[in-house]
């Protein structure tokens, strides 16, 4: 199983710096959960690691390597959920969760999907289209993603804004057996979560 | 993967009907519009037929073009193609593929009809329509760099026009230059093999250089 490596990571938003100096190792069935306040560096520094943004100086490895020298082969690895949901007003949830499984890479057939959304607490309503689901409902679809992907590393920022109790103990079901399974987690969130893991490490950003 | 994202584009499509019908309306009312100003004088219609439809089919084109990559951009799936295993460029070759088909076919099937407007002949229409249906999808495909360089930016509608119509010059000189050699007796096969040659470097350029774009545009 690849490892993670983050090597003197800098960001530089404008003239301001975020951070720098970060150094992280994750392996097999770890999960590094990222902290700071508001505005402290976290999207950008998840950004950076799923290779959107390029660090101001340092580099970041995938089982040795650089991640943007790796491109598609890195990009299989991995799964990025972001603030954005990229959930399309206009199509269905099932339409949207296997569009964006295809996307990511891996071809969901409907009955699989249809299992996930259910699965995630929205049996019934997979055939609405997506502009009539609640916040936390959108969120639910996007986080289905995670059900039906088989990649090792999960890049998750606030996954769990909007959503009700039930379902953030859905979430860390879900987290714990990818954990489990030698999966790797890093993420932010603000909310007090406890999830098993073999080792668990926390990044705290100024 | 290329014909999914296609697929999703059409359906997409599909379910706001009118963005499409805006695009070809625009084209139709612009075209009949010179009729009505110039006058109904036959010799003049004919030759300034090929002209307007292009200019028409440029500027119906280049209405769209600013929610090829914009909406994807605004919910996030933009930056889910940027980290898809799959080619960027392909992704980009599916879309532009999908704003041909949504924005450009139904101008090359209107086109022989308006046509009639202008007392073009038989032989006219059939130049203009094979010009049309090489010279649209260049038009998407260079139309999507403009697109994709203008994302998130303020007034970005206004910057791809003064973008990507210098770009679309010479599919307009080479694509109504065909209707006019036609007309004149010289016959329109080098006006067509020349668009034809735009089309194929087109499709091997400007998806590559649009991926490139994206990529600047999203860090």
């Amino acid at each position: 199983m690849p490892t993670l490596q983050g090597i003197d990571l800098t960001c530089i938003r404008g003239d301001r710096k975020l951070f720098s100096g970060i150094h992280f190792s994750l392996d097999a069935g770890g999960l590094m959960q990222v902290g700071g306040p508001n505005g402290s560096g976290k999207t950008s520094l998840l950004r950076m690691l799923c290779g959107l943004a390029i660090p101001a100086h340092g580099e970041i490895r995938w089982g040795g390597s650089e991640i943007r020298s790796l491109g598609g082969a890195y990009y299989a690895d991995m799964t990025y959920l972001g603030h954005l949901s990229g959930v399309k007003d206009d199509l269905t949830a099932l339409e949207n969760l296997r569009i964006s499984s295809a996307l990511a890479g891996t071809e969901v057939d409907a009955s699989k999907a249809h299992d996930a959304l259910q699965l995630m607490g929205l049996g019934g309503r997979d055939l609405l289209p997506a502009k009539v689901l609640s916040q936390g409902q959108r969120r639910r679809v996007n986080l289905a993603r995670l059900l039906v992907c088989n990649t090792v590393l999960w890049i998750l920022d606030e996954p769990l804004t909007a959503l009700d109790a039930a379902a953030v103990k859905l979430m860390q079901g879900v987290m714990e057996r990818h954990l489990e399974k030698g999966g790797m987690i890093v993420m932010t969130t603000h909310q007090e979560i406890e999830i098993a893991a073999a080792a668990t490490q926390r990044l705290q950003l100024a | 993967m290329f014909f999914r994202i296609t697929q999703r584009d059409l359906l997409l499509a599909m379910r706001r009907r009118s963005d499409v019908l805006t695009t070809l309306f625009f084209f139709v009312i612009v075209v009949s519009l010179f009729p009505l100003g110039v006058g109904p004088e036959m010799s003049m219609l004919r030759t300034m037929a090929p002209g307007v439809v292009w200019v028409a089919a440029l500027l119906a084109s280049m209405l769209s073009l600013g929610r090829m990559f914009s909406s994807d951009h605004v919910d996030g799936t933009l930056e889910q193609m940027l980290l898809s295993p799959q080619s960027l460029s392909l992704l980009v070759l599916g879309k532009a593929l999908a704003h041909w088909l949504v924005t450009g076919v139904p101008l090359v099937l209107m086109a022989p009809v308006l046509g009639i407007q202008y007392d073009l002949s038989a032989d006219s229409l059939l130049v203009l329509t094979a010009s049309l249906l090489l010279g649209t999808p260049v038009l998407s495909l260079i139309g999507a760099i403009g697109a994709a360089l203008t994302l998130g930016l303020r007034g970005g509608g206004v910057l791809v026009s003064l973008l990507v119509l210098p770009l679309y010059i010479p599919i307009l000189i080479f694509g109504a230059g065909a209707v006019e050699a036609s007309a004149a007796g010289l016959g329109a096969a080098a006006h067509l093999s020349l668009l034809g040659a735009f089309l194929l470097a087109a499709v091997v350029l400007a998806p590559w250089t649009t991926a490139v774009s994206l990529r600047i545009s999203m860090e």
